[in-house]
């Protein structure tokens, strides 16, 4: 129970700062991917203001060996840089550039209730199934 | 050269919003051991089973009601999504995909991937910035012309 709440609070908070930074409204977002209009450059503080917190949080984790609720920590060990990643990210900047959509504000807009971010949200999940789909098949079985 | 638009540039409000995303990164991190990677916690939702599903229905459901919460003591945050319903679908669909190929967005590699240093996150950061930076431009000054 503890755990889910700690995960509301964290969601909560996550999605205030989307709306307080500007992340949450895709025009603001193409605003800043727009290098040769005019440009917003706003973004690149909020990825550096959630930086600057996240990098004292890391090192705080790092000096512990079990969380504040005695959990271990499950932090990604992968390192490889191969296709996938980049193929994928590729793609993920292509979508995040044609909508101003990111995951995260796509839900905090769906919460506001927009119609079109319903839509995003839809097309996205869609394609996260496609996604365990393909994994399937390629599996062996 | 390059032509900054002062009227639309928010610094306080993009640093402290930054700072409330790296304070509820650092929330999952520090109580529940967990990265607060969006596409992952989303995602995993299709296939995840047990113990581990709750606490990934909080968190969506944290950003489900951030914005019901926000107007209870702000206005209405600017929500303004001018991509039709083609581009909208086509966007998600590549989001959606490309998200989970690359193993994380904008919060789980961007935020906390470079938080932690990681090379990966790293490279599929500047991967995802370029790809945005370069479909802008095709088409806002490529195709759109304005």
């Amino acid at each position: 129970m503890a755990y889910s709440i700690a995960s509301l609070i964290a969601g909560l908070v996550f999605g205030f700062g989307l709306i307080l930074s500007g992340m949450a409204n895709p025009e603001k977002v193409l605003g800043f991917l727009d290098l040769a209009g005019q440009w917003d450059p706003s973004l690149a503080l909020v990825m550096a203001g959630a930086i600057v917190i996240g990098v004292f949080a890391f090192q705080w984790a790092g000096k512990r060996p079990m969380t504040f609720f005695g959990r271990e920590f499950s932090i990604p060990n992968k390192t490889s840089i191969d296709k996938r990643l980049v193929v994928g990210s590729l793609m993920f900047g292509a979508g995040w550039g044609i909508a101003g959509f990111c995951p995260g504000p796509a839900m905090v807009a769906l919460g506001a209730g927009e119609q079109k971010a319903f839509v995003f949200v839809l097309a996205m999940v869609a394609g996260m199934m496609i996604f365990e789909v393909a994994e399937k098949l390629r599996a062996p079985a | 050269m390059m032509d900054i638009a002062w009227a639309q540039f928010t610094p306080w409000t993009a640093l402290a919003g930054g700072a409330l995303i790296g304070a509820a990164a650092a929330i999952l991190l520090l109580f529940n051991g967990r990265i607060a990677g969006i596409s992952g916690i989303l995602g995993s939702l299709l296939t995840t089973r047990g113990s581990d599903l709750p606490w990934r229905i909080a968190f969506i459901s944290g950003l489900l009601l951030a914005p019901l919460l926000w107007l209870l003591a702000a206005e209405r945050p600017a929500i303004e999504i001018n991509a039709g319903y083609p581009a909208l679908i086509s966007a998600g669909l590549l989001v959606g995909i490309g998200t989970r190929y690359g193993s994380g967005c904008t919060s789980g590699h961007g935020v906390c991937g470079l938080s932690r240093f990681s090379m990966r996150s790293l490279v599929a950061t500047l991967s995802f910035m370029g790809a945005g930076f370069v479909t802008v431009y095709i088409i806002r000054h490529l195709i759109g012309g304005a």
